[in-house]
């Protein structure tokens, strides 16, 4: 029962963690220039942003419940079962910043989830 | 002339936005790799107490390979950040998968490692979503690149 409730932790911390790091980056704006100064700039912008900060805090809490889920035995085929992250991805992407998911990107990241679980399985 | 410009516009934005997946499944594999053969070489703390994590975490910090990993890790975090700025979340997470088909295959063809069929199996249908959900534009949200922030942009337009 434990193990489910971490791996769900894993799975929902981790994409809810992306989602707000990815808000955070919508709100800095399209980076249009990649000279080092103009990409520092970007990060430091990124950083005053509360939705970054919230982000990298949940992506903390994603990463210590996979250390405690991998620091027991016998637990690989824990990992297989995080590729759930790219469904709930497209999800969060859907209803959290309003993209749009159409039908092939949906069909794409099915696609995904399956081959990211069969290769760590495998 | 503007639906000229808008379709320069579109290449130039699928050109960078590759560009900066590249480089984040460069730097993704690469630190998960360094970082993996570090941390097999430092190997567990002797307990999950404070003492012997400490141990464990001045261990870690005393092998090159765990440095040289957090370098990619950091640049590969960099990469994300600045691809997000104009990209879907929604395309660039499952984009960002090919790091999973490219570990199996780079293993193959310069280590010789053998490749089970579940593997192989997994590596096709990456690359089949990955072409898929590459194949839809990359930026869904807004539709011209705006000065002030993108969502309150889309949000006054009534998107």
């Amino acid at each position: 029962m434990q193990f489910v409730f971490f791996v769900f932790l894993v799975v929902l911390a981790g994409t809810s963690g992306e989602m707000f790091v990815s808000r955070a980056m919508k709100e800095v704006g399209e980076v249009t220039s990649f000279r080092p100064a103009a990409i520092v700039r970007v990060v430091l912008r990124a950083l005053r942003a509360p939705w970054m900060w919230a982000g990298l805090g949940m992506m903390a809490l994603a990463f210590f419940s996979l250390l405690v889920l991998l620091s027991r035995a016998n637990v690989s085929f824990v990992v297989p079962v995080t590729a759930l992250s790219y469904v709930v991805a497209a999800l969060g992407g859907r209803f959290f910043l309003g993209e749009q998911v159409s039908a092939n990107r949906w069909l794409g990241v099915c696609l995904v989830c399956l081959g990211v679980a069969l290769v760590c399985a495998g | 002339m503007g639906a000229l410009a808008a379709m320069a516009s579109g290449q130039q934005l699928r050109a960078k936005t590759a560009l900066l997946l590249f480089l984040m499944v460069v730097f993704g594999s690469l630190g998960d790799t360094l970082i993996g053969k570090g941390m097999r070489a430092v190997g567990p703390p002797a307990a999950w107490l404070v003492a012997p994590v400490l141990a464990f975490l001045s261990r870690a910090a005393g092998a090159p390979a765990v440095w040289a990993g957090f370098g990619c890790l950091l640049l590969f975090f960099v990469s994300y950040m600045l691809v997000l700025t104009w990209a879907d979340f929604s395309f660039v997470l499952p984009a960002s998968a090919a790091a999973y088909a490219v570990v199996p295959l780079l293993g193959h063809f310069f280590l010789r490692e053998q490749v089970s069929l579940v593997r192989w199996t997994g590596v096709a249908l990456i690359t089949l979503g990955v072409g898929l959900v590459g194949n839809t534009p990359p930026r869904t949200t807004w539709v011209e690149p705006v000065a002030g922030t993108p969502l309150e942009a889309a949000r006054a337009k009534g998107n």
